[in-house]
C-alpha cells in the first residue's frame, strides 16, 4: 500500500477545499484595535511595512477601516515604521 | 464628559528625572483643568522604528483621562508642540470600546494566557491576603522530573520500491 507521500498529484489537491477567509474582529469579538500592540498590528502588515489590503486578509470593510488608522497612528509614535524592508 | 488618550515620547537624552519631571508637568497640567485621569503609564524606554530628530529611542509615556470639554486638547497639544523635551505625541479620542479596552488590560484580561493568569493571582492577593501565601509556595512545586530516557532511533527499514513501471506505461 503506498503512503500519501508517494502518491504524485497532477494538480494541488489542496485547491478547491472550502476554507474560507473571514473577518477575525467580527469571528472573535474585538471591538477595539490598539495602536500600541506592533505584535498584533504587524499581522496586517506585509514586510515592506505596507498595509495588506481586504481580499488578502479577508478582514471586513468596517474593520480594516479601523485596523488601517491603528497602523498609521502606530506609525506616527514610531512604533511600527513608515517604510522598511524585511520588517518579518 | 468625553475620553482622550494622549502619549508623548520624551528625548531619552535627558536624564531620569528630567524625564519624569517632563512626564509630570503634564500629568499635573491635566489635573489642574479639571481632568480626572483614569490611567497614566510609563510604557519606558524602546526603540524608535525610525530616527525622529536625530533620536533613535525614545521615553514613551501614556495617559487616558475624562474631561468636560474637549477645548483643553488644543490648549495641552500647543504645550506638548512647543516642547523641546517632547520628541512626538499623539492625542486620541476614546470611544466606548477603546474605554473598556483600556479597562480590561489594566485588569489583565486582554493579552497572553500567562497575563491572565498573573492578574488573577493578583486579584487573589487582594482579596484573601491570609491565604495567598500559602497558594502562592503551593503553586511552583514542580517535580524534578526524571532524565529523559535515550531514544532508541530505530533505523526504519527503507523499502526501496520506487515505481518505474509508471514510466513505461506512458511511454507505451
Amino acid at each position: 500500500m503506498a503512503s500519501r507521500d508517494d502518491i504524485k498529484f497532477l494538480s494541488n489537491p489542496n485547491i478547491g477545499s472550502d476554507r474560507r477567509k473571514y473577518c477575525r474582529f467580527k469571528k472573535f469579538g474585538i471591538k477595539h484595535i490598539d495602536y500600541k500592540d506592533p505584535d498584533f498590528l504587524l499581522q496586517f502588515i506585509n514586510e515592506q511595512g505596507k498595509i495588506l489590503p481586504r481580499r488578502i486578509t479577508g478582514t471586513s470593510l468596517k474593520y480594516q477601516r479601523k485596523m488601517a488608522t491603528a497602523v498609521k497612528r502606530a506609525r506616527h509614535l514610531a512604533i511600527l515604521p513608515y517604510v522598511t524592508d524585511l520588517l518579518k | 464628559m468625553r475620553n482622550y488618550e494622549v502619549n508623548f515620547i520624551v528625548d531619552s537624552v535627558l536624564s531620569g528625572d528630567e524625564i519624569n519631571a517632563t512626564a509630570q508637568t503634564y500629568f499635573d497640567m491635566l489635573t489642574s483643568n479639571e481632568c480626572t485621569i483614569v490611567a497614566k503609564g510609563e510604557m519606558g524606554l524602546r526603540q524608535l522604528a525610525y530616527p525622529i530628530k536625530g533620536r533613535t529611542t525614545g521615553v514613551y509615556f501614556c495617559t487616558e483621562f475624562q474631561v468636560p470639554s474637549g477645548a483643553f486638547l488644543a490648549q495641552l497639544e500647543l504645550a506638548l508642540r512647543r516642547d523641546e523635551r517632547i520628541v512626538r505625541f499623539l492625542s486620541v479620542k476614546l470611544d466606548k470600546f477603546g474605554v473598556k479596552y483600556n479597562d480590561d488590560k489594566r485588569n489583565g484580561l486582554i493579552g497572553k494566557k500567562k497575563d491572565k493568569v498573573k492578574a488573577e493571582i493578583k486579584k487573589e492577593v487582594a482579596t484573601e491576603k491570609k491565604a495567598a501565601p500559602a497558594k502562592a509556595k503551593a503553586a511552583p512545586k514542580a517535580a524534578p522530573k526524571a532524565a529523559p530516557a535515550p531514544v532508541e532511533e530505530k533505523a526504519a527499514p527503507v523499502k526501496a520500491a520506487p515505481a518505474p513501471a509508471a514510466k513505461a506505461e506512458e511511454e507505451e
